[in-house]
């Protein structure tokens, strides 16, 4: 058994992989058959890390199921004995209770995105052999325990990204693939200096031990950082998953994307690669410079609410519903910066359990787009409306996706936003009081854009539309599913991040006080 | 000296350049008096087998050599960063040769013979640069490599193109050379000696005794002249058009070969020369010398990669990178420090299988389409899956994006910089990396993303099809194990030798 556990992280990494070479084989114009592979190839990772999150020992913080194996020496100079000697990186792996349930998110959203897939028609072989790439940069980027290799992951969702945008996007695809692409790369290269200087002054890419060096009062090397530097590289690292989150003013690519990209690859793109910015300015930002961030929460709680109500007043006047939920996507990171700011256990778990809940709700309203725009061939508020009477079960469905969106008890959206403002309230009262303004916003225009949609007088031509098909009743019910066990047994979410949150909280608020 | 003191010298460890010699004056004769009879690839494959020849022999040297081998004075000097870079040329030249063996069936070079002779003189006056301690033997070195480009540019003789690039290149390389002789002028007048050691003594001594006006003048003379052959701001501009007009496999030598030689020299002779230079604010090197370099670094970064957004000419657009990636190299020079040797040859050695590859592709695909236009490769997916992939390798790993060679090249410069808190030239990097990103993904949207004229799969011979594939193998696989190239480099070369010990580590 140990030997397996030695191995499943990079197993479950790279097991996409199978897929692809599968793929790789079958002549192009089966695309059925592509289908299938690709579809039955997301359920391996999934079912991996199923397994890995129920022997995951909640009771423990560490890091568990660790892989390490040496891998690139950067030789510097010779010793006095003559031999080199370098700096060295190493392939490490290793999850704990912020990244295991970030992995099986992922694993869940995939398998969806790929059933959603179904709706691509065109180069299908290329489409699934980079979803998959794209899959096992994101598990990648989770289950890192290195720098270097987290980086690398993180560059290995960008190239399939922009292919998956460019080829298989809607009208202006290509902008919206390039403006991907360039905010995405100065964001990696600003991360990248941070990385460098920060490998440079401890020697060590370990994530566990640059956070632990940078943590232990009087550590031999990190001590002589100084406040400065540190607050320097703290802040290029936030501005590096900010762009990523991303944090208002650099949102703009995001709506590209989410307006261009093809259904399932924004559910791909919203449910999980705007995570990867919360995950890193939780596990490096604020795990590795707790004190530079309690210092920021202040302006974190700002850059939240900014993000909270601008994305709201701006979700609110939008015509086109896909708009509507890019922007109240940015108003629901928001939440995320106020539960970062909260600097406390229930402040940090309301930003964990949001970046999980809006996973599965963002996942479940763009698939729902997709299916709407599959029949209508549009997704403008004016030209749709009363597609209750033609489609009662999708819009059933959409009108609970936008409760569970809203904060509705109950649901998933709810228990994040609950926590994340519970803890806010702990510490900055006022920028909490205004925060949740945002949430009456949320209403609203959520409200507005679903409810012209679904009810009023149907056109004559969507008085005929198919309501859901078998294939597209399975991702909306499981969806749906997580979003309601979440809210109503938010342990299951909760158990996992107690122990590492709690990790993470004394160092913050025992240097704050 | 003395006949006899000449024949003292162990000659054997000149075998590598002897070989290369001997087969450029032989294939010349033969080319003479039977060109004709020969089959029409003979020559070629017999240059190929010319060049493994001497890299044999490099091999050889390095086993059996542990201290650097000198003769004459440092006319000639055998050491670690002479055969590391020697082992470069010898590589690049071998795959120009492999790619003009197909090249030269399109027929528009007459003079087959002609070609590959001069391209193992233009290799001969390379490995000449590499290996000399010299300011004579430098310069006869880069000379050497000089002319055999000039005519090489022009080898098609029918194209205006090429004989434009061919007049453009000869002129304006002319004035480089005038520019760097004047800078040797300078540092001959200061120290009378040629000997690149002892006026590194000179040099500081004449720095103190304070003539540091005239020694900046010389360090500027020279950065400026030598600049041309790395195709460096300030001296850029020929680049373009050269690269251009010249046939395909000549490009790709001018950009490896003929760039990297010009780095070899640049290193070695700045870098010794002036080492040693005090001023008042510090050593000159370290200070002025290193914020001046660090500039013409920061200039091609951002001319080339801001130039090359423009450019619907995919060779141009190859130029203006090869600017921008002559800038890159530029950067573990301000300041150096012991690690700056394994950072340029990792660099080298991965733009030496990007470049081949890159300009592999392009000549297959511009002798099908006619054309050299970006729009060229629209389409590119549909009709050689093979060489799409490959040259999306090739351009990601330009573009040093992850996992490849390219990627692994840069973050080690990128590295190196940061650990000398360069922080303004570490950045000036990453955001022009960003910007080269629109046009390296410019020719992927086309292969991808465009609808080409036609379907029809692309005619690519068979052996540049099996290159292309290798060399996008190998930037993948050196891109995932970059350290059996460092360790290689660490374990068979010690610069510090060669610097006499002088760099800070």
């Amino acid at each position: 058994m140990d030997l397996v556990n030695s191995i499943l992280l990079s197993v479950l990494v790279f097991s996409p992989v199978l897929a692809i070479l599968v793929m790789a084989f079958i002549p192009q114009h089966q695309g059925g058959v592509i289908k299938k592979v690709g579809v039955l190839g997301t359920l391996l990772p999934l079912l991996l890390s199923l397994y890995l999150f129920a022997s995951f020992h909640y009771g423990s913080s560490n890091l568990q199921f660790v892989e390490k194996y040496d891998w690139i020496s950067i030789p510097i100079s010779f010793d006095q004995a003559g031999n080199p000697y370098g700096l060295e990186i190493n392939y490490e792996l290793g999850v704990d209770g912020v990244s295991m349930p970030l992995l099986v998110l992922t694993a869940i959203i995939a398998t969806l995105a790929a059933v959603a897939s179904w709706q691509i028609k065109k180069r299908l072989k290329e489409f699934f052999i980079l979803f998959h790439v794209l899959l096992i940069g994101m598990l990648g980027v989770f289950a890192a325990d290195n720098l270097f290799l987290f980086f690398i992951f993180f560059e290995m969702t960008l190239v399939p990204m922009f292919f998956l945008v460019g080829i298989w996007g809607y009208g202006e695809r290509e902008k919206a693939a390039n403006k991907f692409l360039l905010y995405n790369g100065i964001g990696s290269g600003i991360m990248l200096i941070a990385f460098i200087v920060l490998y440079l002054l401890l020697q060590t890419m370990n994530m566990e031990q640059i956070s632990n060096a940078l943590t232990t009062a009087g550590h031999p090397v990190a001590s002589a950082i100084t406040p400065e530097l540190r607050f320097g590289l703290f802040l290029a690292l936030f501005i590096a998953f900010a762009i990523k989150l991303p944090v208002f003013p650099f949102h703009t690519w995001m709506l590209k994307v989410h307006v261009q990209a093809p259904p399932s690859i924004v559910m791909i793109h919203s449910g999980i690669l705007l995570k990867m910015g919360a995950y890193g300015v939780l596990r490096m930002g604020i795990g590795f410079f707790p004190e530079q961030a309690y210092q920021f929460a202040t302006w974190l709680a700002v850059l939240g609410i900014i993000n909270i109500l601008y994305g709201a007043v701006l979700a609110y006047v939008q015509k086109d519903l896909k708009m509507v939920l890019a922007y109240s996507s940015i108003s629901h990171m928001g939440i995320v910066l106020l539960g970062f700011a909260a600097m406390n256990t229930i402040g940090f778990q309301g930003a964990m359990f949001q970046i999980v809940s809006h996973g599965f709700i963002s996942a479940l309203l763009f698939f729902l787009i997709g299916v709407i725009w599959d029949r209508t061939q549009t997704s403008m508020i004016d030209e749709l409306g009363g597609l209750a009477k033609s489609m009662p079960f999708v819009s059933g469905i959409l009108l609970a996706g936008g409760m569970a969106s809203l904060g509705l008890p109950g649901m998933s959206g709810f228990i994040s936003e609950f926590f994340a403002f519970l803890g806010l309230f702990g510490k900055l009262p006022v920028m909490a009081v205004v925060g949740a303004l945002g949430i009456v916003l949320t209403a609203v225009y959520l409200l507005r854009a679903i409810l012209r949609t679904t009810f009023g007088p149907t056109p004559d031509r969507f008085n005929r539309l198919a309501d859901a098909q078998p294939m597209e009743v399975i991702p909306m019910v499981v969806l749906l599913g997580f979003i309601i066990l979440i809210g109503v047994y938010p342990a299951i979410l909760g158990n996992p991040l107690q122990q590492t949150l709690k990790t993470i909280v004394p160092i913050v608020t025992g240097i704050g006080g | 000296m003395e006949v006899k003191d000449i024949f003292s010298y162990d000659w054997s460890y000149l075998l590598p350049e002897f070989i290369i010699l001997g087969f450029a004056t032989g294939l010349s004769l033969l080319d003479l008096f039977a060109g004709k009879r020969l089959g029409k690839q003979a020559i070629g494959l017999l240059s190929l087998v010319g060049v493994l020849l001497a890299t044999t022999f490099v091999f050889v040297n390095m086993t059996t050599l542990d201290q650097p081998y000198s003769y004459m004075a440092d006319m000639i000097r055998i050491d670690d960063y002479g055969n590391a870079f020697k082992l470069l040329f010898l590589g690049g030249t071998a795959f120009t040769i492999l790619i003009s063996l197909s090249y030269l069936n399109q027929g528009e070079v007459a003079h087959r013979g002609e070609y590959y002779y001069l391209l193992l003189s233009g290799l001969l006056g390379a490995m000449v640069m590499a290996s000399s301690a010299d300011l004579i033997t430098m310069f006869v070195g880069l000379e050497l490599l000089s002319l055999s480009s000039y005519v090489l540019v022009g080898m098609r003789k029918k194209s205006l193109h090429s004989n434009e690039s061919a007049f453009k290149y000869v002129v304006s390389g002319s004035i480089a050379t005038a520019v760097t002789l004047f800078g040797m002028s300078y540092v001959y007048g200061l120290t009378g000696t040629t000997n690149i050691y002892e006026i590194s003594q000179r040099l500081a001594e004449a720095g103190m005794m304070g003539y540091q006006f005239i020694i900046y003048m010389a360090f500027a003379f020279l950065a400026v002249g030598l600049a041309f052959k790395i195709s460096a701001a300030p001296n850029h501009m020929w680049a373009p058009d050269v690269y251009q007009g010249a046939p395909t496999p000549v490009t790709a030598f001018l950009a490896v070969v003929s760039k990297a030689a010009g780095f070899s020299l640049v290193f070695r002779l700045l870098l010794i020369s002036f080492l040693q230079v005090p001023s008042a604010e510090g050593p000159f090197f370290f200070v002025q010398g290193s914020l001046y370099l660090g500039l013409i670094a920061a200039a091609s970064m951002i001319i080339g990669n801001t130039m090359a957004l423009k450019q619907t000419n995919v060779k141009r657009m190859m130029a203006y990178s090869g600017i921008a990636q002559a800038g890159y190299l530029l950067v573990p020079f301000s300041p150096p420090t012991t690690l700056f040797f394994s950072e340029v040859i990792f660099y080298l050695f991965g733009y030496l299988l990007v470049s081949f590859g890159a300009f592999a592709v392009i000549m297959a695909v511009a002798k099908e389409q006619q054309t050299e236009d970006l729009k060229g490769f629209a389409g590119l997916y549909h009709r050689s899956p093979v060489m799409a992939i490959s040259m999306t390798i090739f351009l990601l790993s330009l573009a040093g994006i992850p996992i490849s060679v390219g990627f692994f090249g840069k973050f080690y410069l990128f590295m190196g910089a940061l650990a000398q808190e360069n922080y303004w030239l570490s950045g000036v990097m990453i955001v022009t990396s960003v910007v080269s990103y629109y046009y390296y993904f410019g020719i992927i949207r086309q292969m991808y993303m465009r609808s080409g004229e036609s379907e029809a799969p692309l005619a690519v011979p068979r052996g540049i099809w099996l290159l292309v594939l290798l060399l996008a193998i190998a930037t993948v696989f050196f891109g995932v194990f970059p350290g059996l190239v460092t360790d290689y480099i660490q374990v068979n070369f010690n610069p510090a030798f060669d610097f006499g010990n002088m760099l800070p580590s």
